[in-house]
């Protein structure tokens, strides 16, 4: 399963999100869709998009949350899985793509590739709902069915260690990041 | 507990003055009663933390969010947050309002703290975030109030020292 691929295939759904995602392959990716106002891309301060998605879901109880972790960024921040799940806001749904590889700096091996279950870590760190998927179908169905919607949600999604030739986008940081904000507070004044 | 109560309510205060609905906290001593203010205001959001870095970007989401929060630590987890406050806040240029329990300083008695206390303010220096050390109630909400201010008007992490001759009595 590609990473790509499961991105198209939830790309309209995330419209009406508010989407977080971690650095290297998976902004590239999201960008390489069509980058989108309400989309934030954490291109550095690794491990902490999940506890971003965490801050939002709870000042914006009304708002789905969707943030995109990945297999080394969640490792780099596990105790986020139990702040999560302490505060288990509704409309957050956490989906860490678990390529078991640092990709974006050389493909070196992370501990999911030699038996570290991150759905066990974050069924046993309290998240209501984890699931694991290896297609595109479960995975478009695991990010879009209605019940998801209704509890924290885990996703992880098993995905090839490829990715773009490159991470760097036309997209600066600060742009991104201003234009997020006021994309929230426009939302706010409907 | 010889952690003050009556600087700890000044402290609380002065944060609802500035309009912070939302605090992230790591338990510590001397931050007993501000924590246990948070959880027992209805108003507020206390976020309950693992490690004091996952502050950095809660307090982010609820900056995109349009609320105002806070962060209560202590000077060692303010030292175990240091890449987040690098690479998110000042990296994007986040408001953050730290409050920190300065550990290690003069008068400290446990020795575990002693190294922290050594470094904290040339950390702080080095990162080249604003801030001072809160040692009274007399003018401490004007005080926390210009933080708040600065961070939120220049859009980067500041911090406020709470020493010991603040927070605790002998």
């Amino acid at each position: 399963m590609l990473r790509l691929d499961c991105l198209r295939s939830v790309y309209s759904e995330l419209e009406d999100c508010l989407v977080v995602t971690i650095m290297g392959a998976v902004a590239a990716e999201l960008q390489s869709l069509g980058h989108r106002p309400n989309a934030f891309y954490l291109q550095h301060g690794m491990g902490l998009a999940s506890s971003i998605g965490l801050g939002l879901a709870l000042c914006l109880p009304e708002q789905r949350v969707v943030v995109f972790d990945g297999d080394g960024s969640l490792l780099m921040n596990l105790g986020s899985l139990t702040t999560m799940a302490r505060y288990r806001p509704r409309n957050l749904t956490h989906v860490v793509f678990d390529n078991e590889s640092l990709l974006s700096v050389g493909g070196f091996p992370t501990a999911t590739s030699t038996g570290t279950n991150l759905e066990g870590m974050a069924r046993s760190a309290g998240i209501p709902r984890v699931v694991t998927v290896r297609d595109i179908g479960n995975f478009q169905i695991a990010v879009c069915e209605p019940s998801n919607r209704k509890e924290l949600t885990t996703i992880v999604a098993k995905v090839e260690a490829t990715g773009p030739s490159g991470y760097v986008t036309d997209l600066s940081l600060l742009e991104n990041r201003f234009q997020f904000r006021r994309y929230i507070q426009s939302l706010k004044q409907h | 507990m010889p952690v003050s109560l009556a600087n700890s309510r000044l402290i609380y205060e002065a944060l609802k003055e500035c309009d912070i609905r939302l605090v992230s906290a790591l338990p510590e001593t001397w931050l007993v009663h501000l924590i246990r203010m948070a959880d027992d205001d209805p108003q507020m959001t206390l976020v309950r933390l693992a490690k004091e870095e996952e502050a950095v970007g809660i307090s982010a989401g609820a900056h995109f969010a349009g609320v105002k929060s806070a962060m209560l630590m202590q000077n060692h987890g303010f030292l175990a947050s240091i890449n987040g406050i690098v690479s998110l806040a000042q990296l994007y240029k986040i408001p953050l309002l730290m409050l920190i329990s300065y550990r290690g300083s003069f008068g400290e008695r446990d020795p575990w703290q002693t190294q922290g206390g050594n470094v904290t303010e040339a950390v702080l220096r080095a990162l080249g975030i604003p801030y001072f050390l809160l040692d009274s109630g007399e003018t401490l909400k004007k005080q926390i109030r210009h933080a708040q201010t600065l961070a939120e008007s220049s859009l980067q992490p500041v911090a406020i020292l709470l020493t010991r001759d603040l927070m605790w009595e002998e």
